[in-house]
Parts: structure tokens; C-alpha cells; sequence
């Protein structure tokens, strides 16, 4: 093989093969670095994985919203309008977190059913829900009315 | 009169629409008159980008002015201003949201193509002709989408409300005034670079010439592009309360992917115009810089962002955003496949020399960006497929991104350093290993000392920017012939490329350091409550109220102590704006060269106590530092004489003579 032929060869197989390597590791590391949205409906089915890190979000509860006596503990219930779930945080709440307001959790399911929060977003934007939040609402919100016509018939 | 003023609106849209017609003009014109070598249909490129321009800084300045005479029977002010807010807030209210900054993106887009059109004395006109009509093309798709779908003149006609809705707070701020106007500045600059390489291409003229004339312009986009990302981080650092610089946000992510490339395309530029090597790799990355920052636009104008769903239901604006994408980066990559196949890059170099190092300089930044793009894209593709939510987090970002910078980092210092066509690693090894030796000791020092442990990432982050710091002044010493007087001889060129890698190497600096050594409390606090963190105290002295213009605040007086002696007084706030009720953190900052004190309010917890945040962030600073240091010295390298040639001086005919020889 003509010489300079054969160094662009070696070049374009080392280009492939460093690109398909890249890519292959960018998306084995992706899959293991997502972390997946479940709504109150799903946690309280069963459907969550218990010590992963998930994201949990809805509806803050209102009245729902408890502080302890000391210390920036504080637990809150959000709901989608057919299934709730408890979400216990330690530290400074953001500015729009407030009841009735949609909230992200990122945190791990306990044991016991409740959600322990290692953060919790509330976007900066009033007019603005969580697109996961929405998504819950309107899902629980159509499993409610297909149960409520089962029922009828 | 008073009739007149009042159809101001109306004239800002006539203006918007005038500057529609004639960026129509400057596509179709100039090019005929390449196409039919009519040098008199060319040359009406230029006046007619400058009017082109001028009409889109009237019809800026009139959705301005509507601002400032609080005009609320336009829409789009009355969702985005108030009476109470301050003349300058309203001022920069103009592009708080979608519609005015597409208003201002298209004017910037107009500025770029006059600015093209008046310093552009030494280019032949047929590439003027064409680089303009280009540029009037891409004017043509944005003023019309904004007419459109995002018509910011738009009334509310008949009942108009007394009073507007007010800007978001967190826009209300300097940094908002300043950021995104210079990120667009970088984004739609990048369209210049696109327009040069598409001219070329259809031209035939890939050639040094091209290269030299399309670097500084390249370079303009790419130092507004540092600039405004660095704005970004530096107003989400003291705006949002939490003392975050960064966030993986894809809103972050759209304009770090163009700066990636754009970075690329300029080490590319310089390989091209030098020696006239990787020309249609060069071409490629212009048009892959400006699918960027098309593609940002997309991202945070669509909706998509917001959701996927968001995008469906309101499709208009994203469909239409896709479209000019669509159109933009299927067009140019096809005449990209028709035209490339013709330019041959004459010129060899051997696996050690600059140009390698250029190239794998080149495949690093791009396979950083591409990372960055797979992961911001990730999660609407699976949502798009009905897949699930899912985020990906932080922490795969910082996995990808960190490593290649190390990498990048190491690499960064031989390409200044060797010679174009073939070098010898064991001159370059033995010119470094003074500057090797030195990192890696330096590298071990800096975590042993910060705090007794062995942190390898301290240890990695640090070593790579001590390597590229020293081994740049090794470069700079032996260019200078080991006198310092010589130094301003070098050329602004040289000069400004050694200020821009020592930026790079601050900028890992701060970022290694602010990563591993922040510390962070939350904490209830009440007056007279102490608190201490590392070295620092923190004692709350007490709580007030403060009246602002448009908002009423509680604040608290925090003294700061480094041991015993106060070093600091802070008032952090928490506002509540009136107009629309929304509540805003504002952060206190005491600010120093090599650490920030940094104190937030949370929540107002029971019995006049606060959630409070409390950090020390080392080094902060030096991660906007280096991003100036970069910028002044992108500013540098664009003011080298060699780029202001005269059109008639002989010795640039000759050389673009010689280069067109070589491209036959």
C-alpha cells in the first residue's frame, strides 16, 4: 500500500476506534448515572426501587408541612391527586417551596415508606410546574376517571 | 404628535419588517452578482447590511422606549414590566423573556453583518457578496420566525391593564443586564464564522486567506462567548442563593457545547493558516459551532426544556426553531458533501509536531462537547420515546467533562510549544522537565497542605494547571531568549495566546480548589446564635426590615471572625417583591482573591430564628479569572497586525495568490 494511504488508514481506524470506545463508555456511564422520576402513585404501588437514588415529585400537601422544634428538619406530604407519599429533609427549603406548590424531591425510598430527600428543587418561576409534576397529575388524574368508569359498568 | 407617539409600537414592527425585506434582498442580490461576475450587484451588500441593521437598532430601541414610557398596551411589556421598577431594569426587562430576545438576538445578528460589512477592506468583494448574503439568510429565517411566532410589538388591545406584571426578580439585577446580551453576542457571532466558511465553499476558495481573514471574527464571537458564560455562572453563583457556579442545567450546557467547538475551530483556523491543513475539518466545525449555538437557541426557546409535552402542545415556535435548524445544518452539510471532496489540504506533518497536537487538541474539545450533547439530549429522547423521566445527574457530567480537561490540560502547553511539520518529544521533554517536576511536586504540596489528606483529584487539578503554567513560561523564556525585555516583542499574537492558556490554567485552579475544599453548613440561627465553620465565626447580630423600590425585605446582620478578628459584615436579604408577591434570596458575599464567604437566608423558622446557609468557597474567584485572562487574551491575538492588512498591499495579493495555486 502506497505509504501515505496507509497512515490516513491507520489514522481513520484509530479515529474509529476511539470514537466507537468513547461512545460506547459515555453511554454505558450514562446508564448508570440517570436517575429516574417516580410519581406517588408508583412509589406507593411498589413500583420504586427502595436505597436508589430516584427523583419523587407533586403536589406539596397543604397543612402537611411539619418543622422540628430544633434544628432545619422537616417532613411535608406530596401528592398527585390519587396516591401520597412522605418526604423527609434536613436543610434550607427553596424560595417557591410552599403548600400546593409542585415540588422535585431527589433523595432514596426508605424501608418505611418515606421518601428521605437529599434536595429538593422548586423551579424559579412561578407560573411554573415541574414538568414531572404535571405529567403525574394528569397520569393520576386519567388512572382515576378509567377506575372510576370501571367501577360504574 | 401625541397620535404619532402612540403608533410607536406600530413602527417598531414596520422596522422589523422593513429589515425582513431587506435582509431578503441582501440574500438574493449580491449573489446574482457573484453569480454573473457584476461587480455593481455586489457591492450592494454592504449598504444593504448596514440598512438591514439599522432597521432592527430602530426597532430595538422603539420596544426600549415602550419599556421606559411603561407602554403598557403592549404585551409583552405589560407581562414584563411595572412602574416601580427601576429605568434600568426596564431597560433590560426588553430581553427578560422569549420574544424581546429574539429581538435582540436579531439585531445583534444585523450588528455582526454590519460590522462585517465595514471592516472588510481587504476582502475581495465577491467573498463579501457572499459571506453577507449568507449572513442575510440566516437574518431572514430569525426576523421572520420572530414576526411570526414571537411578535414582541403584539397589543393588548382594546383593555389595556393599568399596571404590569413585573419582571421576574432574579432578572431584576446587573447581571442580567450584562450576561445575556454578551452570550449572544458569542452565539450569533458564530454566524459570521459560518457565513465565512460557507462562502469559501461555495467560492472554491478554501485557502490560507480564508483562514486569516475569518480568525479574528472567530475569535470576536468566541471572546463574548467566554465572557457571557462566565457572566452566567458568576450571576447564578450570587443570584440564586445557593453558591452554585455551575449546574449541568441545559440551558448551561447550550452555550458550553459552541464555546467547545468554537474553541476547536480557532486552533483549527490557525492550522489552516499556516500551513493550509485541515481545511474541510476547519469548515466543518464553523458549521458544526454555529449548529450549536442554533441548537441552543432551540433548547431553551422551544419549550422543550420544559417539557416535551410543552413542545407538543405548543408547537408552533419549536417546529418552526427545528425548521430553520433543519434547513441550516442539512444545507450546509450538503453543499459541505458536494463541495468538500474538491479542497485538498497539500502539506504534510509527522506524528510529533504541532499540528498533531492542534488535531488532538481538536478531538478532545469535540468529544467533550459531544458528551455534554448526548447528555442534555438524553433524557428528552427517552421521554420523546414515552421511556420514562429521568435527569441525568451532576455527577456524570463532572465524570466525562473533568478527565478530558485534565487531558486537554497536559496537551494543551506541547502544542504551544512544538514546531509546526515535525518535532522531536525528547527537545520538548527535556525543554519541560524542569516544569514537570515542578507540577508533580506542586501537585502533591497543595492537597498535603490544604488539609493532610491525599486527594488524587486535588493532586490531578492541580498538577495539570502547575504543568501548563510553567511549561508556557518555559515556552515564553526561551522565545524571549531568556530576556524579559524581549517579552513585548513576541507579537500580540503569541502574547495573547500565552495569557489565554494561563486563564485555562487559573480557571482548573479555581474549580479544583472550590470543588474540594468549599465547606457548607445549614443551620437554624437565632440573634446572638454563633456558628463556627472551619477557621471562621459566624455570629448573627441581629434582624431588620428594608425597604427597596419595588420590594420590602427582612434582613440579617451577620458578623464574620477568621479566629478573632472580624473580617466581614454581611447583610443577607430576603425580599418579597410587591408587584407580583414572589420571594427572592439575596446573598451576602465577602469577596477576596482566595476565598469567598458566602452567607444566605432559608426559611424564617419559629421564634425569629432563620434557616441559614453558611459557606466558604476557596478560590472562587479564580474560575471567572481565568475566563478574563482568556477573553483579553482572545482581544490580543485579534488586534495582531497581521490581520489589518490593506486590500492593495502587495504582499497579501502575492500570498492569496500562492494559496489559490496550491488549492488548484
Amino acid at each position: 500500500m502506497h505509504p501515505k494511504r496507509k497512515k490516513r488508514l491507520t489514522l481513520i481506524l484509530f479515529m474509529v476506534l476511539g470514537v466507537s470506545t468513547a461512545v460506547g463508555l459515555l453511554m454505558y456511564s450514562l446508564s448508570q448515572n440517570i436517575n429516574l422520576f417516580m410519581t406517588p402513585t408508583q412509589i406507593a404501588s411498589g413500583e420504586a426501587p427502595v436505597g436508589r437514588t430516584i427523583r419523587a415529585g407533586g403536589l406539596v400537601e397543604p397543612g402537611s408541612v411539619v418543622r422540628d422544634d430544633s434544628g432545619l428538619g422537616v417532613r411535608f406530604v406530596v401528592s398527585d391527586g390519587m396516591s401520597e407519599v412522605t418526604i423527609a429533609y434536613e436543610g434550607i427549603l427553596p424560595d417557591l417551596f410552599r403548600e400546593g406548590q409542585g415540588i422535585v424531591a431527589m433523595g432514596k425510598l426508605g424501608e418505611d415508606g418515606v421518601f428521605v430527600a437529599s434536595e429538593v428543587l422548586a423551579k424559579h418561576d412561578e407560573n411554573y410546574m415541574p414538568p414531572e409534576v404535571k405529567d403525574a397529575l394528569e397520569k393520576a388524574h386519567q388512572n382515576g376517571k378509567q377506575a372510576l368508569e370501571e367501577a360504574r359498568y | 404628535m401625541g397620535n404619532l407617539s402612540g403608533m410607536l409600537p406600530e413602527f417598531g414592527q414596520l422596522a422589523l419588517i422593513f429589515a425582513l425585506l431587506v435582509a431578503a434582498i441582501q440574500v438574493v442580490v449580491p449573489l446574482v452578482g457573484v453569480r454573473r461576475g457584476q461587480g455593481w450587484l455586489m457591492a450592494y451588500a454592504r449598504p444593504l447590511a448596514s440598512a438591514q441593521a439599522l432597521f432592527l437598532i430602530i426597532s430595538l430601541v422603539i420596544l426600549a422606549y415602550c419599556f421606559v414610557v411603561d407602554d403598557f398596551s403592549v404585551a409583552y411589556v405589560a407581562k414584563n414590566s411595572n412602574t416601580a421598577l427601576p429605568t434600568a431594569f426596564k431597560i433590560s426587562a426588553v430581553w427578560g423573556a422569549h420574544e424581546g430576545s429574539l429581538l435582540l438576538w436579531v439585531t445583534m445578528l444585523g450588528c455582526w453583518g454590519l460590522a462585517v460589512a465595514w471592516f472588510s477592506k481587504s476582502l475581495p468583494l465577491d467573498m463579501v457578496a457572499r459571506v453577507l448574503s449568507i449572513m442575510g439568510m440566516v437574518s431572514v429565517g430569525f426576523i421572520l420566525f420572530t414576526l411570526e411566532t414571537s411578535n414582541p410589538f403584539e397589543r393588548n388591545l382594546p383593555s389595556m391593564p393599568q399596571e404590569g406584571a413585573d419582571l421576574n426578580p432574579l432578572l431584576q439585577d446587573f447581571g442580567l443586564i450584562v450576561h445575556p446580551p454578551t452570550l449572544y453576542m458569542g452565539y450569533v457571532g458564530l454566524s459570521v464564522a459560518f457565513a465565512f466558511a460557507l462562502a469559501a465553499l461555495l467560492g472554491g476558495r478554501l485557502d490560507a486567506a480564508w483562514a486569516r481573514w475569518s480568525r479574528p471574527w472567530t475569535m470576536a464571537a468566541w471572546i463574548f462567548l467566554t465572557l457571557g458564560i462566565a457572566l452566567g455562572s458568576w450571576w447564578a453563583y450570587y443570584e440564586l442563593g445557593w453558591g452554585g457556579w455551575w449546574f449541568w442545567d441545559p440551558v448551561e450546557n447550550a452555550s458550553l457545547m459552541p464555546w467547545l467547538v468554537a474553541t476547536a475551530l480557532l486552533h483549527s483556523l490557525a492550522v489552516t493558516e499556516k500551513r493550509g491543513l485541515f481545511k474541510s475539518w476547519t469548515v466543518l466545525l464553523a458549521i458544526f459551532a454555529f449548529s450549536l449555538s442554533l441548537l441552543g437557541t432551540f433548547l431553551v426557546r422551544s419549550g422543550v426544556l420544559t417539557s416535551v409535552h410543552a413542545f407538543a402542545s405548543d408547537p408552533e415556535r419549536g417546529v418552526f426553531i427545528l425548521a430553520l435548524l433543519g434547513i441550516c445544518v442539512g444545507g450546509s452539510l450538503l453543499l459541505y458533501a458536494i463541495k468538500a471532496p474538491t479542497v485538498a489540504s497539500v502539506g504534510r506533518y509527522s506524528w510529533v509536531s504541532r499540528e498533531s497536537f492542534l488535531l488532538l487538541n481538536n478531538l478532545l474539545l469535540l468529544v467533550a462537547a459531544f458528551a455534554i450533547l448526548l447528555g442534555t439530549l438524553y433524557p428528552l429522547i427517552i421521554d420523546f420515546m414515552g421511556m420514562g423521566k429521568l435527569s441525568v445527574g451532576a455527577s456524570w457530567f463532572n465524570f466525562m467533562f473533568v478527565p478530558i480537561s485534565v487531558v486537554l490540560g497536559l496537551v494543551i502547553a506541547l502544542g504551544a510549544m512544538a514546531r509546526w511539520k515535525a518535532d522531536d518529544l525528547k527537545r520538548l521533554g527535556s525543554e519541560t522537565v524542569a516544569a514537570m517536576v515542578a507540577a508533580v511536586l506542586l501537585g502533591f504540596a497543595v492537597p498535603l497542605l490544604a488539609d493532610g489528606t491525599m486527594n488524587w483529584k486535588v493532586l490531578l487539578g492541580m498538577g495539570v494547571s502547575f504543568w501548563l503554567i510553567g511549561a508556557t513560561l518555559v515556552d515564553v523564556w526561551k522565545k524571549a531568549r531568556g530576556r524579559l525585555s524581549r517579552i513585548p516583542q513576541l507579537g500580540l499574537s503569541y502574547q495573547g495566546m500565552v495569557l489565554a492558556h494561563l486563564g485555562v490554567a487559573i480557571t482548573i485552579i479555581g474549580v479544583t480548589m472550590v470543588a474540594n475544599y468549599s465547606t457548607e453548613v445549614s443551620v437554624r440561627m437565632a440573634k446572638g446564635d454563633s456558628e463556627m465553620l472551619g477557621d471562621y465565626r459566624f455570629e448573627f447580630v441581629d434582624a431588620g426590615h428594608v425597604e427597596g423600590p419595588n420590594y420590602v425585605s427582612d434582613a440579617i446582620r451577620f458578623r464574620v471572625y477568621d479566629g478573632e478578628r472580624e473580617i466581614a459584615l454581611l447583610q443577607p436579604e430576603k425580599r418579597r417583591y410587591n408587584a407580583s408577591g414572589s420571594i427572592m434570596t439575596e446573598a451576602a458575599i465577602d469577596v477576596s482573591l482566595f476565598r469567598d464567604v458566602y452567607v444566605s437566608m432559608g426559611e424564617p423558622l419559629a421564634d425569629g430564628a432563620w434557616g441559614m446557609r453558611l459557606q466558604v468557597k476557596p478560590f472562587m474567584r479564580w474560575v471567572w479569572l481565568g475566563a478574563i485572562f482568556m477573553s483579553v487574551g482572545g482581544l490580543l491575538a485579534m488586534l495582531d497586525k497581521r490581520y489589518r492588512q490593506r486590500k492593495n498591499a502587495p504582499q497579501n495579493n502575492a500570498q492569496a495568490n500562492t494559496a489559490q495555486e496550491v488549492t488548484a
